[in-house]
């Protein structure tokens, strides 16, 4: 494969990579066809285990290599030992999750760390579209949408205080590119990030 | 192990109950013979068979014995006499078990590269190859094979025969001590016992651990049964199809099977083999029944719906009007032809008996606690002989354990029978699965992961 048939990796994925030590034990939630994962496996050389809902793409992530379980993160997240994982990921998928809290809460008690990434309905443009126009903004009509529950960014780092994580870092995905990755300035990033990475510890 | 009598203790039916005058008694002649034998056995692996063991060509009574003179008889299968006396769950100990098997592939110089690969319910000792006894194909074919999930290029493949069947290891067909055929004084066996018995065979063929045990239904419960009872040898199990216990229905469906060879009066109490008759119709009715469940509603509704076989419209009477009805007289009767009939009911008794949490103290992460095997276990959405909650359910009892442990559920209309048949989707799984564990056992030519791209697509 030469190099301008590579594929591009996503800059989220590498965004997230970094945050990642050499070696860890991770769980993907969500893990799809396990793209971000064989990246950190390949990378990070991690021990990547994978949870996916839908079993074709289950299917297509064990097929290279990866550790994947096809089933509901609901149901399947409260059987896993306490800290059998370094970091545990959810890369958007909360919001598309019924019980988002349930779903962090149970991911606090597996693993000390957790990355989430999701889509921050506080950005600047997402409010003044819905003052202008008085209808929901979004590539896809809010009934066919599978993001069940929408959510600025203040309101996720609420949510992942009340269940104890505290914010080790967040940073900002605009267009593609992931910025900066700070402790601070949560309403700056509420007001202009499209997507955001949280990484979160327990406190 | 359950409170169990270990027999087929039960009122039986009167005799006459099952008779069925349309199917008839006796088999019919199968087609014409492959004999080919695969391969032939390695060199090396043989002599060190003859170091530990008497390979052994002992003439048993033959059930399934063929008048076609060009055709190996069960006789001329390989086999393997175990060198001590097997004991069993029921309590006895059984002396000069042969195990039949067949193997594909090199052993490696480390010897970490065998595949034990269990059958099914009335399978055989060739996923691989043509059964050169019965002239049925490989069952396997698309899995087992140069290039494939199971690769004989890389792995060392072993399928044996399963202590109680009629493929050439010992079982109610073989000889007792007192030279006649054991029938139902056989003792009764339990899949713990048909994996002792391939640790005897493994142990004989100079390989202290296996690198992957593979097996769907009864297959899958031997390889459980590997992962429990010798986690350490153990790299990699693969329980496809497979519940963690029989449940009632199970029991039942078996249990009507076993009734009606039973109560065929050819049957003879299970000394038919003796008598000279053979309880066909019986045996074909005990098929037909375990056979709608390996189906699924939506698959028999594709296949045949209400269609009539060659004919416009219904005879009213008892022929088999419709297509489904003749389908299924044609699996009873092509089974009988190659199974013998109280094999039938040691292995569905088997297969009753196993209850993986009762026989570790009724918590069934128990079972797992300290498996160090890596796991990957399939379902089809469509089985209801073992639904897939129930293999689910040993998934969520492995991740309770602490094991690591993979697990698909495959979207299909074609019921339990599925992981014999085209299934793309978990044919490119299992290659993922098994060749990222060669990487991890650092097995030549083990990709270490990351392969398998474009095997999906």
């Amino acid at each position: 494969m030469t190099e301008a048939q590579a594929p591009r990796v996503r800059a989220d994925y590498l965004a997230i990579a970094d945050r990642i030590a050499d070696g860890a034990r991770v769980l993907d939630v969500g893990c799809g066809s396990g793209e971000l994962l064989s990246l950190l496996r390949d990378l990070k050389r991690v021990d990547a285990r994978g949870l996916e809902l839908a079993s074709e793409l289950a299917g297509l992530a064990l097929a290279k290599g990866l550790s994947v379980i096809q089933g509901d993160a609901s149901e399947d997240l409260e059987l896993f030992p306490n800290d059998s994982f370094d970091v545990a990921i959810l890369s958007k998928t909360v919001q598309q999750m019924r019980q988002p809290a349930q779903i962090l809460s149970e991911l606090s008690r597996i693993a000390p760390e957790i990355i989430v990434s999701f889509q921050n309905q506080g950005r600047w443009t997402r409010r003044l579209s819905l003052i202008r126009t008085g209808r929901m903004s979004g590539a896809k009509a809010w009934h066919t949408d599978d993001m069940l529950h929408p959510c600025t960014a203040i309101d996720m780092v609420d949510l992942a205080g009340g269940l104890g994580l505290a914010v080790e870092a967040m940073a900002p995905v605009q267009g593609g590119e992931v910025g900066a990755f700070r402790q601070g300035g949560l309403a700056r990033l509420n007001w202009y990030a499209d997507e955001v990475i949280l990484h979160l510890k327990r406190a | 192990m359950p409170p169990a009598s270990f027999s087929f203790d039960a009122a039986r039916p009167h005799p006459d109950q099952f008779r069925n005058p349309s199917i008839p008694h006796g088999g019919t002649q199968i087609n014409v013979l492959q004999s080919n034998r695969a391969e032939s056995p390695h060199p090396a692996r043989l002599a060190r068979g003859r170091l530990l063991c008497r390979h052994t060509a002992r003439s048993a009574y033959n059930p399934l014995a063929m008048p076609d003179a060009t055709r190996p008889t069960i006789d001329d299968l390989q086999r393997l006499r175990l060198g001590a006396p097997l004991e069993l769950d029921c309590g006895t100990a059984l002396d000069d078990v042969d195990i039949a098997y067949e193997t594909w592939g090199k052993l490696n110089a480390d010897r970490s590269n065998a595949v034990m690969i269990c059958h099914a319910l009335t399978g055989d000792q060739f996923p691989a190859s043509t059964n050169p006894v019965t002239g049925r194909p490989a069952w396997w074919p698309r899995l087992v094979g140069p290039g494939l999930a199971i690769d004989t290029n890389r792995f060392f493949v072993i399928a044996t025969n399963v202590l109680g069947g009629c493929m050439g290891s010992t079982g109610p067909a073989s000889l007792a001590p007192d030279g006649k055929p054991w029938g139902v004084r056989f003792p009764v066996i339990t899949i713990a016992d048909m994996v002792r018995a391939q640790r005897a065979l493994v142990e004989a063929l100079g390989i202290d651990s296996l690198f992957a045990v593979i097996g769907g239904s009864m297959g899958g419960m031997q390889a459980l049964e590997w992962a429990t009872q010798v986690p350490e040898k153990v790299f990699a199990a693969v329980p496809i199809a497979v519940p963690a216990r029989h449940s009632a229905q199970n029991i039942a469906f078996y249990e009507v099977g076993r009734q009606a060879i039973m109560a065929d009066p050819d049957w003879q109490g299970g000394a038919y083999l003796e008598k000279g008759t053979r309880p066909g119709r019986g045996l074909a009715i005990a098929r037909m029944a375990a056979h709608i469940t390996y189906l699924s509603e939506v698959g028999l509704k594709r296949k045949f719906d209400r269609g009539l076989q060659d004919r416009e419209a219904a005879s009213f009477s008892f022929d088999a009007d419709f297509q489904v009805e003749s389908y299924l007289r044609h699996q009873g009767q092509s089974f009988v032809d190659r199974f013998d009939a109280n094999s039938y009911l040691y292995v569905t008794r088997a297969t009753d008996y196993f209850d993986l949490a009762t026989a570790h103290g009724g918590r069934l992460a128990d079972a797992f606690s300290g498996a160090g095997s890596r796991f990957c276990l399939f379902s089809f959405s469509s089985d209801w002989h073992y639904p897939p909650e129930e293999t689910r359910e040993i998934t969520r009892a492995l991740i309770a354990a602490g094991a690591e442990v993979s697990h698909i559920e495959i979207e299909t209309d074609k019921g339990h029978d599925a992981f014999f048949l085209e299934e793309p989707g978990f044919e490119a799984a299992l290659k993922g699965f098994l060749d990222a564990s060669a990487g991890r056992r650092g097995l030549n030519g083990g990709p270490g992961g990351g392969q398998g791209e474009g095997l999906a697509e």
